[in-house]
């Protein structure tokens, strides 16, 4: 039971909440774009979105969105998590994996320093 | 859990009957099958506004709407929208997709002159989950009400934010709370006149649906002005999910400590408990409900004295209006200064609307006070279908006005709906084109007012029947030059010496008709014509025989043997049998029958 018994009380219901409805609102937080079409899905892209999710999740992230998007034309890439932070570049993420996504979101989205090796940028550069 | 993505599942009455429970139904099990329910969340809110345009559904995060839905649709916006990330543009609302974008719908022209208070979370939140009323920030004007102010303060910031009742009067509600806190007898009642009777309207039970938490907020912070512990809605017993969404509200709120014993942690209590009306129109009114909540009959008494001082069980009592109450939390949140910047010098704030007749998009909109009827019908409503021309607006329902073109300009407020014979009223808004009759129109809305009397006075119960008769004779053809001098005699002598505000207002429809559209009564008596061609009585159908080419299709389809002629030569109406169905007119397959 969650008895509310001072204002404290019903911002931390708030807070929680608010997390649950701010997609609804928000459009000017990041945005996290993962490659669904046929070939995102074959190289795994379901498993990367979830961990994205419950790693935002579980670390209280709000603000974020999370989308699905079609074939980007890359598809040997795949699978890939484009991040766009409001007032930066768009970052491009490629062969990503639960693991990575993981990291992407606690090094990117939360202390805001991107992993430059695992980007689009980094590969064509090799 | 957090889901990427939301299916807003429009759960109004409106959506509803028009089948968006299956719609929901289909998203559930096909989202299920594409074994995306770890990422999306389907959620059933209340009324959008585009009630015609459902069922709705809104998808976030894009913010994209469909409209019209269907069950068979279902299975390929999951496939494309939710799987793939591509809005499958063929159903989503034409006016937000374009070769380059698609517009989220708060970018519509329908939404763009709005402005939501009292609707703010209609359409947004789950009405029947509380943790999302408090995240889009609901009771935390309660508790900064109760933590922070004192009663007097609370009065003191309503008074200043210029809120004028919803409910048809207009009266300023922080004097009406005023009245309830000085007085000394106890306990005090705060009720909430959640009746709506009004043909066609449906502000207040969107508000229920939608958002019944900003209902009870609001009612507790009454509650907490007066010194009162005690909350009652009085609510239609025809609005079954109106009832049902405020059952689970006071439910939560009740688990969550929002309504019960001390509230925040002060000694402050106040619990709300739900009566059911039977739909009288006239239990609306404020004496009238009161005696039905008691359960006596519904008639209205004679005020003073008023029920801020002796209300339910003769102890003091506010009544306020649903909408009125919705905007109570907001104003308290956002401060007066904020509510009091929004509207015109004597008119606060928003007004929710329902727009129905003949407009383009009927719905439920809310914009702010100052604004124009031309906007509100032009712009929101997309204006009058069929390229017919707009008549006139009738706004305020039975105990209000039919407002002509040439008053389009004017802005909703208060007193100048006055001051055009017509009345905010609830929030009725009946558009009228050519095609409409204006002594029918009277007719209609005095026939509700005499159906609706509820006897006890002679002025209502007789006079408006007089009226009406009038009317009636005047639509079939037998009016004398006299009648409107009579209809105008009994208008004023029943606005005078009615007992409560049924019948004082009952005249207006017929008298605003008589201000702007007198020529209309005057065809329909003199020259014994419908200019508009509506009343039956007054019509001749008659075959022009240029253009009858002798098919005799008339003639085989009049119900009563009325049509003559040989087959190629001209036929022949005998005005005599004819008794105006107009069959022989629409089966005419050369348009050689009139009708005048
Ligand atoms: C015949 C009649 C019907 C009424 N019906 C309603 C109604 O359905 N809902 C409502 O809120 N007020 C209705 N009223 C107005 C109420 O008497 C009262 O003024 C109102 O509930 C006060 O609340 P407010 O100040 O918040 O508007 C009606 C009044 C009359 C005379
Ligand atoms: S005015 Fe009409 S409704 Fe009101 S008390 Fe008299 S008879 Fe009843
Ligand atoms: S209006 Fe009806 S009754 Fe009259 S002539 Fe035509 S079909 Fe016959
Ligand atoms: S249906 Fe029209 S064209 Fe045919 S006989 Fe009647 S009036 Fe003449
Ligand atoms: S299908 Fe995935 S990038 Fe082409
Ligand atoms: S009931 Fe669905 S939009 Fe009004």
């Amino acid at each position: 039971m969650k008895q509310i018994k001072s204002l404290e009380d019903l911002q931390k219901i708030r807070e929680e909440a608010l997390r649950k409805v701010n997609i609804r609102s928000d459009r000017s937080g990041t945005r996290i774009t993962v490659g669904m079409a046929t070939c995102g899905i074959a190289a795994g892209a379901r498993p990367v979105m979830m961990a994205i999710l419950d790693e935002l999740e579980k670390r209280n992230v709000t603000g974020v969105t999370v989308v699905e998007t079609g074939c980007i034309g890359l598809c040997k890439f795949e699978p890939i998590v484009e991040m766009y932070v409001p007032g930066h570049e768009k970052v491009t993420y490629i062969k990503m994996d639960s693991d990575k996504a993981r990291q992407v979101v606690v090094e990117h989205v939360i202390n805001g320093h991107p992993i430059r090796e695992w980007t689009l940028e980094s590969a064509e550069l090799e | 859990m957090l889901y990427r993505s939301h299916v807003m599942v429009c759960g109004g009455t409106g959506c509803t009957s028009s089948g968006s429970d299956n719609v929901a139904a289909a998203f559930v099990s096909e989202i299920k099958k594409a074994g995306l329910d770890k990422e999306v969340a389907v959620i059933r809110t209340g009324c959008f506004g585009l009630c015609e345009l459902g069922p709705v559904v809104v998808i976030y995060p894009e913010g994209v709407f469909y409209s019209k839905m269907k069950p068979e649709y279902v299975p390929e916006i999951v496939e494309e929208h939710l799987l793939k990330g591509r809005p499958v543009t063929k159903y989503l609302f034409g006016e937000t997709v374009s070769e380059k974008e698609i517009k989220p719908l708060e970018e519509t022209t329908f939404y763009k002159k709005q402005m939501r208070v009292a609707l703010r979370n209609c359409g947004i939140i789950d009405p029947e989950d509380i943790e999302e009323a408090i995240a889009m920030g609901a009771y935390e004007a309660l508790g900064k009400v109760l933590t922070t102010m004192t009663p007097e303060q609370v009065i003191d910031e309503m008074k200043k934010s210029g809120l004028r009742g919803r409910g048809g009067g207009g009266f300023p509600t922080g004097l009406k709370w005023e009245f309830a806190h000085k007085q000394k007898e106890t306990p005090k009642y705060v009720v909430c006149n959640a009746d709506e009777g009004d043909p066609g309207a449906f502000m207040d039970r969107s508000i229920m649906e939608g958002d019944p938490h900003s209902v009870l907020e609001g009612m507790a912070i009454a509650g907490y002005a007066i010194g009162a512990n005690h909350g009652v809605i009085y609510v239609r017993a025809e609005y079954p999910l109106a009832v049902k969404r405020l059952q689970i509200a006071i439910k939560q709120a009740r688990e969550y400590g929002l309504l019960g014993g001390n509230i925040f942690g002060t000694d402050f209590s106040f619990d709300v408990e739900i009566r059911f009306g039977a739909g009288a129109f006239v239990c609306g009114e404020e004496t009238a409900l009161l005696n039905s909540v008691m359960g006596r009959r519904g008639e209205p008494r004679p005020r003073p004295p008023y029920p801020a001082v002796k209300g339910l069980w003769n102890k003091p009592t506010i009544i306020n209006n649903v909408e009125t109450f919705a905007n109570v939390p907001a104003i308290i949140s956002n401060g007066a200064a904020w509510f009091s910047s929004i509207g015109t010098e004597k008119s606060k704030g928003t007004k929710v609307f329902a727009l129905t007749g003949k407009v383009n998009r009927t719905g439920l909109i809310e914009v702010p006070m100052g604004t124009t009827l031309r906007d509100i019908i032009f712009d929101i409503g997309g204006g009058i279908p069929d390229g017919k021309r707009f008549k006139a607006v009738q706004i305020g329902g039975p105990s209000g006005g039919c407002i002509p073109e040439e008053h389009l300009d004017t802005v909703i407020d208060y007193d100048s709906l006055i001051s055009l014979g017509a009345m905010m009223g609830s929030g009725g808004l009946v558009v009228m084109d050519e095609d409409t009759c204006m002594v029918n129109v009277a007719k209609f809305f005095l026939e509700f007012i005499v159906d609706e009397s509820c006897g006890k006075c002679a002025p209502c119960r007789i006079g408006t029947k007089r009226m009406l008769e009038i009317l009636d004779k005047i639509t079939s053809g037998k009016g004398e030059p006299e009648d409107i001098d009579r209809l105008e005699k009994l208008a004023t002598t029943i606005k005078d010496t009615a007992l409560c505000g049924l019948g004082q207002t009952a005249p207006n429809a017929v008298l605003s008709t008589l201000r702007y559209f007198r020529n209309e009564y005057e065809a329909h008596i003199n020259q014994k014509k419908c200019p508009a061609g509506v009343c039956q009585a007054l019509l001749s159908y008659t075959i022009i025989a240029d253009k009858c080419r002798g098919c005799g299709l008339c003639a085989r389809n009049c119900p009563v043997n009325a049509i003559s002629g040989q087959l190629k030569q001209p036929f022949v109406i005998n005005q005599e049998a004819c008794i105006k169905c107009g069959t022989c007119f629409e089966k005419c397959p050369f348009g050689a029958i009139v009708k005048q």
